[in-house]
């Protein structure tokens, strides 16, 4: 086997040739012969009553098409919702309809009124602005709380208030949980905010829709992280088009971070105009527009209280979360903060009893759904909080604290008491190397040198566990998801012996087409660059349910795995044929086949022709050709988890934090790619340390986004990131999927935002400031500032 | 984008005579007003294009003041005023990013006198004077507020003379997502006296703060300021932070250009 491409060698992104050199094909670099163009006439105002539309003059403009309404749209079916919760009374949530133009109502600043097809985008731009939509503003619902009052207006007239759901979990242990805080030695609790984020990908959303009338067949080119899911979603709920009729393509896509998981109404409309106009038609976002119609991310309210023990154990954890859906239910909104995130509040601790209560609102916002982490940063930011608070408020160190709580390396697997049984993990030793990394010792010295110069140094630390590689689809069905959770590949040995893998998983910035042909290559003991992964295309894939929760390699790659040693099966058996062997005597090393004990051999071409060119062959036993699908359902979820040490100085006069070190000691199982891991971790960190100091997404009472524009919402730049140290030596492999692995995409995300919060208070009490025993992400200077002064 | 006409004039006259027409509108650098043009927030019948006109881009040395033409970007002057000008140099170094600095020009930053700008401090604190087509405007006469100025419809800034100081410094807390000045602080010592000029922070755009300028004219240190603070009155309050935030920021960033300038 090369050592060079194979499992664990960090070979150089082979995508990244195109993409440094402007090379990659995205979907707005696809223009079809005769495309219109659409502009969509988005809502102002958060909330009102649509009492007429005068589109005449409009329509009578140059280049205009047609104008279309909620009205062209009588017979498709709303944006479905792929998951159900059942509320703590056993109840289904309550759901909206989610029309793909607003029927009726406006519900938030951005919600398509109208669609305007011509055949400039200018043209449809300029048409746009000739319609007169009259609307009878309506009060609209911002803050969740108040969402929920008895007066409150409903942003969904049909629905019985604003309240989505109200989940209890686990809704049997409420009492025991509320007897042990009643008997605890020590309670603390915590009231926090988990701000809303928008995920701003760098290339934003397109669509184009395409029809062939001769074959009554559709096309549409999306920037999605889930064509497959697309396909299934717009077909069979929205426009009624059979999968056959039915191609979703997505090329070359940058980036996601959940933001391009879901189905979303522009794809629809364009598919749909497409077959009336008989033309492609051709959406392009700008950014402007992407902030009020791309899915937001985060958005919880919670208050968390830890009981414990007088020897510091803890004893039971409740939580009550408000969490913003926005005005719809987006794909996978309802699941965000229940599955993904009540199943999580064990954290790494051996917590014996939780309760976990979420209030799901509607208001007059974007609807908000899965973004990088979705659910785990939220209850991790919550755990690892509330445990430094306790630390503080006990008088015992923090990092003491945990190891006496952590799950110990010989309690695996463990069974958390929510539901979830955690498989393999070492926390001590994730500590123990971040510790040691971070240079924790020396902390104090260089703390003495920051306040020489007036600034307060502080660490912080933080412990994540997370779920990956959803997931089991028979327990996704038990907990309301309306979908499985497999995946599936094809690989298609050729003639001479390269290799074509069809991967039902999309990549838009991980990188599979490199370390999925490491997988291949490494299991056959070929060169990996006789190998091309396939994706993105559900015409030539198969099925795929979508690369996000850090599943593409652990769910799909395995899936290649399965597919592999199928085809390693049946060429074993064409090898023992050629060599005059038993098949079980056949070895395959370094992409020779060998009998057992003896000198005889046939490479892999040797076979591969042999396959294709079956003149010496078992017909009468094997097919020709060799090529195997496999398809790969999860046994459980992966747990990947990691011990984060952030390094601070504050500028006690200004309230700025800058970021001085940042460690990451992540436990991710076994490692095909240590570089893109290593990116991955930092593009993560990148994320999860823009939510703690940066990034806010912030609505004014009247639901206007204040945060509109890259002048008012704070990105992440190159000079806030500092000094990251990346160590991913701890392994416990994952014992579930044949390749040990755990997901590593979400990691940096889910462990930073506490790790840094916790070092800004470390800071100010270590300055006296000890009255500050919380800020609110983003922690901006201002904030800082005045929780300082305050 | 609305259609609009381009006209590129090579001299002032021609683009004095052009601005006449109806509409139209002056293009120097563009950073401000193509944005909002893009966004569909601007619609001039006619841009005319100040960058097309030699006399309008240098930097000279003329005395005791610094002349730089009102169409010079602000990577030229971070380049050549380095020498006689630190000060300025450095402060048109920290002007956007790269991009935005060799698009950017001096006239076009005073001439929207945006509040959160980082020329307005320069030119009021050092009590620059705006050269025009037609006159000339000193820098106490000419802010007049939020992206109000004294020049009248169709007049074009052609120069700004700014007398060199003994010390200057620009300190300059940014607001974290625009890298706009979030507050700002342009100090500048003259044997006449100090002048400090903040940008950033008040609703009615650079300002003067005087009881500064007092106590540093006798006391050109940091600490001499260390017991003065701004007023929180008509101080900008948004997303990025609030009134007293912007205030207290006043002293701070004042108090770090008064070291920096030594």
């Amino acid at each position: 086997m090369p050592k060079d491409d194979g499992i664990g060698a960090s070979t150089k992104r082979r995508e990244d040739t195109r993409f440094l050199t402007g090379n990659g094909k995205y979907t707005d670099d696809i223009n079809l012969r005769g495309q219109t163009h659409v502009h969509f006439l988005r809502s102002d105002v958060a909330h009102g009553r649509i009492k007429g539309i005068d589109s005449s003059a409009a329509e009578a403009m140059d280049g205009v098409l047609r104008v279309f309404t909620a009205a062209d749209f009588d017979s498709a079916g709303g944006i479905p919702c792929g998951w159900q919760v059942t509320d703590k009374h056993g109840q289904a949530m309550q759901e909206p309809k989610h029309p793909i133009l607003a029927e009726g109502k406006v519900r938030h600043v951005g919600d398509p009124i109208c669609a305007v097809v011509a055949e400039t985008y200018a043209q449809a731009r300029d048409a746009a602005e000739a319609i007169e939509v009259d609307i009878e503003e309506l009060e609209p619902v911002i803050d969740m709380k108040a969402a929920l009052g008895a007066d409150a207006p409903k942003v969904h007239d049909d629905l019985t208030s604003n309240l989505c759901y109200d989940w209890g979990f686990v809704e049997e242990n409420k009492d025991a949980v509320n007897a042990a805080f009643d008997s605890a030695a020590h309670v603390v609790s915590l009231e926090l905010t988990n701000n809303r984020l928008v995920a701003n990908p760098m290339e934003p959303r397109v669509a184009v829709g395409d029809y062939d009338p001769w074959g009554d067949s559709h096309t549409l080119y999306t920037t999605s992280q889930n064509p497959h899911v697309i396909r299934l979603l717009m077909g069979a709920f929205v426009l009624n088009i059979p999968e056959h009729k039915l191609r979703v393509v997505a090329p070359d896509v940058g980036g996601g971070f959940g933001s391009k998981i879901y189905h979303y109404a522009e794809e629809a409309f364009c598919t749909h105009a497409a077959k009336v106009l008989k033309r492609p038609v051709k959406w392009t976002s700008s950014r402007s527009e992407a902030f009020i119609s791309d899915a937001h991310g985060r958005d919880h309210k919670t208050k968390i209280e830890l009981a414990l023990d007088a020897d510091h154990n803890f004893t039971a954890l409740r939580t009550e979360t408000y969490a913003n859906m926005g005005a719809y239910l987006s794909t996978f909104a309802p699941s965000i903060p229940t599955w993904l995130h009540g199943t999580l509040m064990a954290g790494n601790y051996k917590t014996p009893l939780i309760y976990v209560n979420v209030k799901a609102v509607f208001t007059n916002t974007v609807p908000v759904d899965a973004y990088r982490g979705a659910g785990r940063p939220e209850a991790t930011f919550q755990i690892e909080r509330l445990v430094d608070k306790a630390a503080r408020e006990l008088g015992v160190d923090p990092i003491e604290l945990r190891r006496k709580n952590f799950i110990k390396p010989e309690e695996f697997p463990y069974q958390t008491p929510v539901a979830v049984v955690y498989d393999t993990g070492n926390y001590h030793a994730t500590m123990d190397k971040m510790l040691e990394l971070s240079d924790y010792a020396g902390f104090e010295a260089r703390r003495a040198e920051s306040a020489k110069h007036g600034k307060l140094r502080g660490f912080g630390i933080a412990h994540y566990i997370e779920a990956c590689g959803i997931a089991p689809s028979n327990l996704v069905g038990q907990l309301g998801a309306r979908a499985g959770l497999y995946e599936s590949a094809s690989v298609r040995v050729n003639a001479t012996g390269s290799i074509s893998v069809y991967t039902g998983s999309h990549s838009h910035g991980q990188g599979h087409e490199t370390t999925f042909a490491q997988v291949v290559a490494d299991m056959i003991g070929v060169d990996a660059n006789s190998i091309e992964i396939h994706h993105g295309d559900t015409s030539n894939t198969p099925m795929g349910m979508g690369t996000y929760g850090s599943r593409s390699l652990a769910v799909g790659g395995s899936a290649i795995v399965k597919a592999t040693n199928k085809v390693i099966d049946k060429a074993k058996k064409i090898a023992a044929h050629l060599l005059e062997a038993a098949p079980e005597d056949i070895e395959l090393k370094d992409g020779k086949f060998s009998v057992a004990g003896t000198d005889k051999s046939v490479d892999w071409s040797g076979v591969t022709l042999a396959a294709y060119v079956p003149h010496n062959y078992p017909l009468e036993e094997l097919e020709p050709g060799l090529e195997e699908t496999a398809f790969y359902d999860p046994s459980n979820f992966t747990y990947p988890s990691g011990a984060y040490g952030c390094e601070i100085e504050l500028d006690p006069e200004t309230g700025k934090i800058d970021i001085l070190r940042f460690i990451a000691a992540d436990d991710f199982g076994n490692i095909v790619n240590p570089m893109i891991v290593e990116g991955q971790v930092h593009g993560g960190l990148a994320q999860g340390i823009g939510q703690a100091l940066l990034e806010n997404c912030v609505y004014d009472d009247q639901g206007q986004l204040l945060s509109g524009s890259y002048m008012d919402y704070t990105m992440p730049r190159a000079d806030d990131m500092r000094g990251f140290t990346v160590d991913h030596s701890c392994v416990t492999p994952c014992t579930h999927n044949p390749l040990g692995v755990k997901g590593c995409g979400e990691a940096g995300a889910i462990g930073s935002p506490p790790a840094v919060v916790n070092a800004a208070i470390d800071a100010l009490h270590r300055a006296g400031h000890t009255h500050v025993t919380h800020i609110d992400m983003p922690l901006t200077p201002s904030r800082v500032w005045a929780a300082i002064n305050g | 984008m609305y259609n609009f006409d381009f006209v590129k004039p090579g001299s002032v006259a021609d683009a004095v005579a052009a601005l006449a027409g109806e509409d139209a509108q002056p293009l120097s650098g563009g950073q401000t007003l193509i944005p909002s043009m893009k966004a569909r927030l601007n619609a001039p019948e006619t841009l005319v294009s100040l960058t097309g006109i030699p006399d309008l881009v240098g930097v000279c040395r003329e005395g005791d003041a610094l002349v730089i033409g009102a169409a010079t970007t602000h990577a030229q002057v971070a380049r050549d005023a380095a020498a006689d000008f630190p000060g300025l140099a450095a402060l048109a170094g920290q002007i956007g990013d790269p991009a935005v600095r060799n698009r950017g020009t001096i006239g076009g930053s005073l001439a929207n006198n945006d509040p959160s700008a980082c020329y307005p401090a320069a030119a009021l604190g050092t009590g620059a004077t705006i050269v025009t087509d037609r006159r000339e405007i000193g820098a106490d006469d000419y802010f007049q507020g939020m992206f109000a100025t004294s020049l009248e419809e169709g007049e074009i800034i052609t120069s700004v003379r700014l007398p060199i100081p003994q010390a200057s410094a620009y300190a300059k807390f940014v607001q974290p997502a625009s890298r706009f000045a979030l507050t700002a602080a342009f100090v500048a010592r003259y044997a006449s006296g100090v002048r400090v000029a903040i940008t950033g922070a008040s609703e009615n755009g650079v300002f003067r703060w005087a009881e500064a300028e007092a106590a540093l004219s006798s006391d050109f240190r940091a600490d001499a300021i260390s017991g003065l603070s701004a007023s929180a009155h008509e101080m900008i309050a948004d997303l990025h932070g609030t009134a007293a935030y912007r205030a207290h920021l006043v002293g701070v960033m004042t108090r770090r250009a008064v070291a920096a300038a030594g």
